[in-house]
């Protein structure tokens, strides 16, 4: 199988701590490949590295054949390098509507348009219910963002990736703080989208995550000390060590 | 849908501004008052100043402190062009409208690439850069200003010269500008300011810079600015340095947060609240900012959204 996303070489310290520490990695076309490690890992700022939010000090990200390190967040995310953020990202003055339909407006090109009111914009609309339809917010389409609760906002912050009909998914802790219904309509949710692009999940719910992975990369201390399938990562002695008190689902 | 309240907000209230305003040369001449009628052509002046800084102060997020710089460069434009015997409206308002929006366009391309405090200052900074270089035009005025001998001509009509005529041109531009943002805040380019202001790393990870739309609507409330100035110059026959201080920055933000923050009528709501209560407050004592400070914390506390906020206070629960 291709990789779509290869990660070479990176490194990144913030002042004497090395967070990221010569990780190399490849997404693979049509998996789901979860990146797991204990807190402070430095899976986030891994991500960040990823998909252009954060620079690292060495070592290169290709994507799709393409070496994408020296382009920015936007550029990257109009590459189709989707993400969503630990922390919910979403505009809480909009409606979740206009929330999705902003994303298919940027997914349509330029947003130098002046006059056309975009409120009743089918071209707009039409996409982004389907969306919500697919992630089951259709009911809440008109309900503020800031207004839903935790759970929606993490479907919204989901769709509002899916709108953009990425090419590859970075997933930053979509269940952080769902309940246990949310994290299976979650779940349930994810499966679906594997079929349309490859996911890198990084997920603390390890029981989503044996569910969901193809592939597993353990990182400690900014460091990839395993790679491999859930079978493999779960016999695996230094990833047991490394977990020490956590639990890994036998 | 719209609650109740915003429909009252979004259109019955612009409706009665603009009624208002249209009716004050009828009341001026039924009670045979010239001074309302000039009073109204300030405020409706001020207002679209007000309405252009309201457009990227609340709408979009960028808190510039440097607004009045724009008002004056249209201002300018129109008094150098007349110092030098140049009265066409249709000269001297088209490059008042194109000197500012160069002048947005050199400064915004610096200042957008700042945030919030930053922001705040650097345009500030260029405002005063542009109120000292006023100053220092001695061959128009300098400190002191320079008198206009006239009005601009517009093929030899009197909508400069007449009052009245002239209070039609001034609220004619005022609504056609608030109907062009309010349909551009309604647009495309609209939604990604509105979402900007909201999240930037949002729109960054959908893929969207804010900073090329952002600067085109600090452009586009310059140039509306400019024009308010060219006017501004018209109706007082007077071109000062004063037009432009940071003073009168700060005056154009109060009454964007006096109207309501991020609403292109409450600017204009804001404009005439804050110009009758400064005219009101005035004629009782020369203190009048005592009354004023306090009301404007008042507004501000009490309704989350200025003025139009209180207005719906009764509506909403």
């Amino acid at each position: 199988m291709s990789a779509v996303l290869e990660l070479i070489g990176l490194n990144k310290a913030y002042g004497a701590l090395q967070v990221t520490r010569d990780v190399s990695l490849e997404v693979r076309a049509g998996e789901v490949h979860a990146l797991i490690g204990p807190n402070g890992a430095g899976k986030t700022t891994l991500i960040g590295q990823i998909s252009g939010a954060l620079r690292p000090e060495s070592g290169r990200v290709r994507f799709e054949g393409r070496d994408v390190s020296a382009l920015t967040l936007a550029e990257r995310a109009r590459a189709g390098l989707g993400r969503t953020f630990q922390i919910t990202q979403i505009l809480p003055e909009f409606t979740a509507l206009e929330n999705v339909a902003l994303a298919v407006q940027a997914h349509q090109g330029h947003s130098f348009r002046f006059f056309r009111a975009a409120a009743r914009d089918t071209r707009l609309n039409d996409a982004a219910m389907a969306v919500l339809a697919e992630v089951g917010l259709a009911e809440r389409a008109r309900v503020l963002a800031g207004a839903l609760s935790h759970g929606e906002r993490r479907s919204l912050e989901l769709a509002l990736a899916l709108a953009l009909q990425p090419k590859l998914l970075l997933l930053d802790e979509p269940m952080a703080g769902t309940g246990p219904a949310e994290t299976e309509h979650l779940v349930a949710l994810l499966k679906q989208v594997k079929q349309r692009c490859p996911l890198l999940l990084v997920e603390h719910d390890m029981a989503a995550v044996f569910e969901l992975a193809d592939r597993i990369s353990v990182l400690v201390y900014g460091e990839i000390i395993a790679t491999g399938t859930p079978e493999e990562i779960r016999a695996n002695a230094d990833v047991r060590a490394a977990y020490l008190g956590e639990e890994i689902p036998a | 849908m719209m609650a109740p309240s915003s429909r009252l907000r979004d259109v019955l209230m612009p409706l009665v501004l603009f009624g208002a305003l249209a009716a004050v040369p009828l009341y001026a001449t039924l009670a045979d008052d010239r001074f309302i009628l000039l009073f109204a052509t300030r405020i409706a002046v001020m207002a679209l100043a007000a309405l252009s800084l309201n457009f990227i102060l609340g709408f979009a997020g960028l808190v510039s402190f440097g607004h009045a710089a724009f008002i004056g460069i249209g201002a300018y434009a129109v008094g150098i062009l007349a110092e030098n015997d140049i009265w066409g409206a249709w000269i001297s308002l088209p490059l008042a409208v194109l000197a500012a929006g160069l002048f947005a366009l050199v400064t915004g391309a610096i200042s957008l690439k700042t945030r919030g405090v930053h922001f705040i200052m650097i345009t500030l900074a260029f405002g005063q850069m542009a109120y000292y270089t006023a100053t220092s035009l001695s061959a128009y005025g300098g400190d002191d200003g320079l008198t206009l001998w006239g009005r601009s001509e517009f093929l030899d009509t009197p909508v400069f010269s007449d009052d009245t005529w002239f209070f039609y041109l001034v609220l004619a531009l005022l609504a056609g500008a608030y109907g062009l943002l309010r349909r551009i805040c309604g647009s495309r380019f609209g939604r990604v300011l509105a979402g900007a202001r909201q999240s930037e790393l949002r729109l960054e990870a959908l893929g969207v810079s804010p900073y090329a739309y952002r600067l085109v609507a600090y452009c586009l409330a310059a140039m509306i600015a400019a024009l308010a100035g060219a006017l501004m110059a018209n109706q007082a026959e007077f071109v000062s340095p004063s037009a432009m201080s940071w003073h009168r920055s700060g005056e154009l933000i109060v009454m964007c947060l006096l109207g309501g923050l991020g609403s292109l009528h409450g600017a204009i709501l804001g404009a005439i609240a804050f110009m009758v209560l400064e005219e009101g407050l005035s004629g009782v004592t020369e203190h009048w900012r005592l009354i004023f400070g306090p009301l404007l914390v008042l507004v501000v506390l009490y309704g989350r959204g200025g003025l139009l906020g209180l207005l719906d206070l009764g509506k909403r629960s």
